[in-house]
């Protein structure tokens, strides 16, 4: 099995890729992935570290392809921010960390998971090195659309273009790969809109299947402004839950590295000089989170963007399944109740809270103000 | 016993009329308290009370005589005398003379805020028995908490040390402000003050200005919001923390609304009591479809500021004047 098997649905998107692993002479020193979320883009960015770390382009059974797949490979270093943008400084880091040689590879790889995550001074930093790389690095930067990368990185980079994967295929996935019963593949996939981290995450966790039953709900079961305000502060609360839950246990492990590394026992009184370290910590923790609640929030308007592309599906006769069948009685009572346009609206003001969440709006308030306008009648 | 030893000297609260006040601190507002406590002792005592107000810095000869006259007052009188700290010679003169024969019918206030200036006639309106009442400022973290601790018991009103801390922390060092802060409080909460109760209106940072505009916005009062927004947003306040005032009394509302409508106790939704008395009266300007349209415009308020818009301040204030103009009157 090869390290580009876990890439699926993408044809001969990755041949640019598998060429350069083979051959120097197809190496670039650039690379831009750009795909909407869940074509595969970090995993295809990590797929090629691994190959280019290994002696055979990625068998995907070696040390070497193993712990690059994982993130553990000393030379392919996999960068993703926690804060909304990149701040200068860590690009800096970064910068300066390509300019050393690989310790035991080939190949120093950075892959930059969000390189769309980048304010204009930023990219400029980012720039200079991708300008002039050492003769061993290799940039890998991923991004949703060309669009969302500065035009002077995009220019020095050669691009490739990944597409959301078919449903079976990501179900296909699931089936052989992890072993998930063949309906609850099925239905994972296609619930995850393709996207393979969220179905995998889906399929393998109950609790995550009953949190998006509850984030439909909202939809299905609103009638009023009192619904619409308890429910986008029910949703709210959920993500929060989940963003905790998903950060808790790291953030106390990284506390208590920290108090090791300075020499402190836990829950001794730390020396004044000490504390401004744990403020540090303890601030990029907090910013980790608002960006893991944002990223769960902006996940659940997804969801609910699916359930009115099944509205609008069924208003319009479309010869086409319902991505979430499941709810096919509470999708045909809104189908009934909403004109089309009635639908295509509030699909616009779904669009509307994602940006504004990602404008870092209060979330709480951009999901009141979306869930009122998803009432199902407005005079 | 003489004069000098038999007067009184005490803390701004224990301010009380004498032929020869001395209000002495750096503190306005104290000081400002000091001189209205004493005027309105000398007008419940009397029924009535004429006060008259001038500068020392400003002052000619014979005026401090001339002011204290009884001739002038069909009433009894109260003389302040402002910016002791800024005396002039002419009144520094007047001041040394007139604390040889006080006038007993009539108040003297002067108010000093202690610097060096003028020091010859403090000595000799101490010397004189003038009373003393202190004025001090209130900067340090220690004394701002104190001021908030005094501000409730002075109410004979229960507050919790916590709540102390998280006003002083929400609002920060202006003691006006905190002041006013605790004002709201005593109004607004029944029982005793909590922390809780200090989140819900001043949240960690959201200031005291946010909630009053947004209490004049959603009563309808939009020319008394737009004042304030104005003001606030001249006098550098941020803009997030006031669209977040208006964003959680617009939540309240809604909240207490679907609490109503579903037979809920509102108090089981995390609203405190007095949250829940408020809207309710509050509610009587609203209908469900207003009050959604209100909630859409300060979110799109919200994300004109976060960097949507060129002009937050314009975004401010044209989301007040939206609620405002969604309340029915
Ligand atoms: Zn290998």
């Amino acid at each position: 099995m090869s390290v580009w098997d876990q890439v699926v649905g993408q044809g001969d998107a990755l041949e640019p890729l598998i060429a350069a692993a083979r051959s120097e002479d197809a190496m670039t020193h650039a690379w831009l992935i750009t795909g909407p979320p869940g074509s595969g883009r970090s995993i295809a960015a990590r797929a090629f570290g691994a190959a280019l770390q290994c002696r055979e382009a990625g068998c995907g059974t070696c040390h070497a392809c193993r712990t690059a797949v994982a993130g553990g490979h000393p030379d392919v270093r996999l960068v993703s921010t926690e804060k909304v943008t990149f701040s200068v400084e860590e690009v800096r880091q970064l910068v300066s960390h390509a300019q050393s040689a690989p310790s035991e590879g080939r190949w120093r790889v950075i892959v930059v998971e969000d390189a769309d995550r980048m304010t204009e001074r930023t990219s400029n930093v980012l720039l200079k090195a991708i300008e002039e790389p050492p003769p061993r690095t290799v940039w890998v930067l991923c991004a949703p659309s060309l669009h969302d990368v500065a035009t002077t990185i995009r220019s020095r980079c050669r691009t490739l273009t990944l597409r959301i994967p078919d449903p079976e295929v990501v179900a296909w996935l699931l089936i052989e790969r992890d072993g998930v019963e063949p309906g609850l593949a099925r239905e994972c996939a296609l619930a995850a809109q393709s996207h393979i981290g969220v179905a995998q995450r889906l399929a393998s966790d109950p609790a995550a299947r009953e949190r998006r039953e509850k984030v439909l709900a909202l939809a299905t079961g609103m009638r009023g402004v009192g619904d619409a305000v308890l429910g986008a502060g029910d949703l709210t609360a959920l993500a929060d839950e989940d963003a905790k839950a998903a950060t808790e246990a790291r953030n106390a492990a990284e506390l208590v590295e920290l108090y090791v590394s300075l020499g402190v026992e836990a829950g001794e009184r730390l020396p004044p000089a000490l504390r401004a370290q744990v403020r540090q910590l303890e601030e990029d923790q907090k910013r980790r989170a608002t960006r893991a609640k944002r990223d769960v929030l902006d996940r659940a308007l997804l969801d609910l963007l699916s359930l009115y592309r099944d509205v609008a599906v069924l208003q319009m006769g479309a010869p086409v399944g319902l991505v979430n069948e499941r709810h096919r009685e509470g999708i045909a009572d809104l189908a009934a109740r909403l004109s089309l346009e009635g639908t295509l609206d509030r699909m616009d003001a779904i669009g509307v809270a994602r940006e504004r969440l990602a404008g870092n709006v209060s979330p709480l308030l951009a999901i009141e103000a979306m869930a009122l306008a998803l009432r199902p009648v407005i005079p | 016993m003489t004069a000098s030893e038999s007067r009184r000297v005490g803390s701004w609260v224990e301010a009380a009329p004498a032929p020869l006040v001395l209000v002495i601190g750096p503190e306005e507002l104290l000081s400002v308290r000091a001189v209205e406590a004493i005027v309105s002792a000398v007008r419940g005592a009397q029924g009535s009370v004429a006060v008259t107000a001038f500068s020392a810095a400003a002052s000619s000869r014979g005026d401090l005589r001339a002011a204290t006259s009884p001739s002038l007052f069909a009433e009894p009188g109260v003389v302040v005398v402002e910016e002791g700290e800024a005396m002039n010679d002419e009144f520094l003169k007047d001041a040394v003379d007139y604390a040889l024969s006080p006038d007993p019918d009539v108040v003297v206030i002067l108010r000093h805020s202690g610097a060096v200036r003028g020091k010859r006639a403090l000595e000799a309106w101490r010397a004189a028995g003038a009373s003393e009442f202190l004025c001090p400022a209130v900067k340090r973290d220690s004394e701002l908490v104190e001021f908030v601790e005094g501000e409730f018991t002075r109410a004979r009103r229960e507050v919790r040390p916590q709540a102390v801390r998280a006003l002083v922390d929400a609002v920060g060092g202006d003691v006006s402000e905190l002041a006013g802060a605790c004002r709201q409080l005593l109004d607004d909460v029944a029982g005793p003050v909590t922390e809780e109760a200090v989140s819900t209106y001043y949240g960690s940072r959201v200031n005291a200005t946010g909630f009053a505009v947004a209490d004049a916005a959603i009563v309808g009062r939009t020319e008394e919001a737009l004042t304030l927004v104005r003001h606030a947003l001249d006098t550098g306040t941020d803009p997030v923390p006031l669209v977040a005032a208006l964003a959680s009394k617009l939540r309240t509302l809604a909240t207490v609304g679907a609490a109503r409508g579903r037979g809920l106790d509102p108090k089981a939704m995390g609203l405190a009591p007095w949250q829940v008395d408020r809207a309710r009266r509050d509610l009587r300007h609203w209908e469900a479809d207003s009050l959604a349209r209100a909630i859409e415009s300060v979110a799109y308020a919200d994300a004109q500021i976060k960097g949507a818009g060129r002009d937050p301040q314009f975004a401010v204030e044209k989301a007040v004047r939206t609620v405002a103009s969604l309340a029915s009157h």
